[in-house]
């Protein structure tokens, strides 16, 4: 690396640019919310930066705290069941022949590509109340009433759609089907550089395979793991989209209410607290994830 | 069958086991089945959507016959192309900044670089709506003047993207060819422009490519920037959606897919050259 009093005018043709539009587009818009966040509404359009915490204050409010704690709820599920199912994923691709790899890999990265709005809307599509699913239930469901008729036990009542969407059901199954590749993207990358050497002393010792996966594998991909589990808990946390087209009435998440705030309920200072709270816990895990992995890249 | 099994399954090969094989079916089923049935059923001769009434396209016809919606994918064409355009040129100088000097200040600037990446998109939205309307961004220029600050937004958090593709590439980077091109009596620009800059280049390709992908899907922060003039693809995808879920929509889903199957291609072509280049 070279000091910057070397070659101040091409450190300076290089620099200045990026650093100008990092600051005046992204840390003064920051700012500018964080500003607001002190404030209050003073007529209509006008807001008053007066330091006041009453923002704040008003986020810790019942109606409020249960929505944030309801988020957590739902991002912490979501990513568990996208370890639960992600993790034979990724040891499959992890194990495969090199020649697959980069096909596997494929399989998980191109619905990641793919528009998060049109991923949502297939789902909508498939679990409609007229959608694929349930006409595949109503079919079963008339074939077994069928069978019960001809059996003699008399027909079942006309079959009524399951309600699949706008619960909290749906809310979770369309966050697990966008976020998936997020968690088997680095959980593929720890199986991948684990020295395989040591799973196979631990099944030559007489380990099964079980027992190897939670006690030698599990602890070894522990750090990447780790990073799989905030990589899927942040966007989770924040999810937008997800919540607003599949979740009902009951499953708003903060996202829907700090968007509310802006565009509907127009009280920007609350939005504005909201929002920076909502940065305040991103920040953290990140943080404790960082402080973790330079532990133990001093250990 | 058994015997026909040409070497039997070795303790390490998991991927050959029945049960993982069909959990990786299953979530392959589980990502690709809406998807599919969304474009088979884009192609479906009913209004009602749900049940099969034989092969039309004309739900495409209707597609490109919408203007609205045109108007809307060309505004996402053009924000994608110039954000693009900006973000891999700041993004470049970013990656030589952190990769080649050492200067006060150093350690802020690069982790406020990766900070757009990690940013909750609610939180960055909402930023950009209040900073407009702070300093009176006018919503009433002319196109493509309009799409202003929503490329504006879009750079924001495409070009650290660019710069971390970028500074991964460097890193192979061999010092000494630099130094023997000074040495050769190249200034500091003309080494830059004919060492530096050729063997980035596969770097600031995918970067390119990955900034184009994210804006072009980008919806939360577009939808608190976008005004009335100036809607983008997926926000006018959202509208449709949220009024009622018709074929169109389906056949519009489809093209999306379509346009992201041929990045994905693209991409990948551009890596296997890259790779066949440096070996």
């Amino acid at each position: 690396m070279q000091d910057w009093k070397l070659s101040r005018r091409f450190f300076a043709a290089v620099a200045s640019a990026p650093i100008a539009w990092l600051f005046l587009f992204f840390v003064l818009p920051m700012a500018i919310v964080w500003g607001y966040s002190f404030g209050r509404n003073v007529g209509l359009t006008e807001i008053e930066i007066s330091g006041t915490f009453a923002n704040y204050g008003k986020a810790l409010e019942p109606l409020y705290l249960e929505i944030m704690l309801k988020s957590v709820v739902v991002a912490a599920i979501t990513t568990a069941i996208c370890f639960v199912v992600g993790f034979p994923v990724a040891m499959a691709i992890a194990f495969a022949r090199d020649k697959w790899k980069p096909w596997l890999l494929l399989l998980i990265m191109l619905p990641f590509w793919t528009n998060l709005l049109i991923r949502t809307y297939a789902l909508l599509f498939v679990l409609g109340g007229r959608g694929l699913v349930n006409s595949g239930i109503e079919h079963l469901y008339n074939g077994t009433s069928l069978v019960s008729q001809l059996l003699g036990f008399g027909a079942f009542d006309p079959y009524q759609p399951v309600q699949l969407l706008y619960n909290n059901f749906a809310l979770i199954l369309g966050l697990v089907y966008v976020h998936l590749p997020f968690m088997v993207l680095p959980l593929y990358a720890a199986l991948d550089r684990l020295d395989k050497s040591l799973i196979e002393a631990s099944l030559d010792l007489g380990a099964g395979h079980w027992k190897t996966i939670t006690r030698i594998v599990i602890p070894m991909a522990m750090p990447g793991i780790l990073s799989g589990l905030l990589i899927t808990f942040v966007p989770a946390l924040g999810a937008y989209l997800t919540p607003d087209l599949m979740g009902g009435t009951d499953s708003q998440m903060i996202a829907n209410v700090i968007e509310r705030q802006f565009k509907r309920a127009n009280d920007w200072p609350f939005g504005a607290a909201l929002s920076f709270l909502l940065l305040y816990a991103t920040f953290i895990l990140i943080a404790l994830q960082a402080l973790r992995s330079r532990k133990e890249a001093r250990q | 069958m058994r015997l026909m099994r040409r070497t039997p399954i070795a303790p390490l090969e998991y991927s050959r086991r029945l049960w993982l094989r069909s959990w990786v079916g299953g979530v392959a089923l589980f990502l690709y089945l809406p998807l599919l049935v969304l474009i088979i059923f884009s192609f479906n001769d009913s209004k009602r959507n749900v049940v099969w009434r034989g092969f039309t396209t004309k739900w495409y016809g209707k597609v490109l016959e919408n203007e609205s919606l045109m108007a809307a994918l060309g505004n996402s064409l053009t924000i994608a192309f110039l954000a693009t355009l900006i973000s891999v040129v700041l993004g470049t100088l970013a990656a030589v900044l952190l990769w080649r000097f050492r200067f006060p200040g150093r350690a802020g600037i690069e982790g406020t670089m990766a900070l757009p990446i990690v940013v909750p998109e609610i939180c960055l939205g909402v930023a950009f709506l209040v900073f407009f309307a702070q300093v009176g961004w006018p919503n009433d220029l002319i196109w493509p003047l309009s799409l202003g600050n929503i490329t504006i937004a879009h750079v924001t958090f495409c070009f650290p993207f660019v710069a971390l593709v970028v500074r991964a590439r460097l890193a192979s980077f061999n010092r000494e060819q630099e130094e023997a091109a000074r040495d050769l009596g190249a200034s500091e620009w003309q080494s830059f422009r004919d060492v530096l800059l050729p063997h980035m280049k596969p770097g600031i390709i995918a970067g390119a490519l990955l900034s184009f992908t994210l804006s072009l899907d980008d919806f939360v922060i577009t939808f608190f920037t976008s005004g009335p003039n100036t809607i983008t693809f997926p926000v006018k995808v959202y509208s449709m959606v949220r009024f009622s879920v018709t074929p169109e929509v389906n056949a519009v889903s489809a093209l999306l897919i379509l346009l992201t199957v041929i990045l994905t291609a693209v991409a990948l072509k551009m890596q296997d050259i890259s790779k066949t280049n440096a070996s």
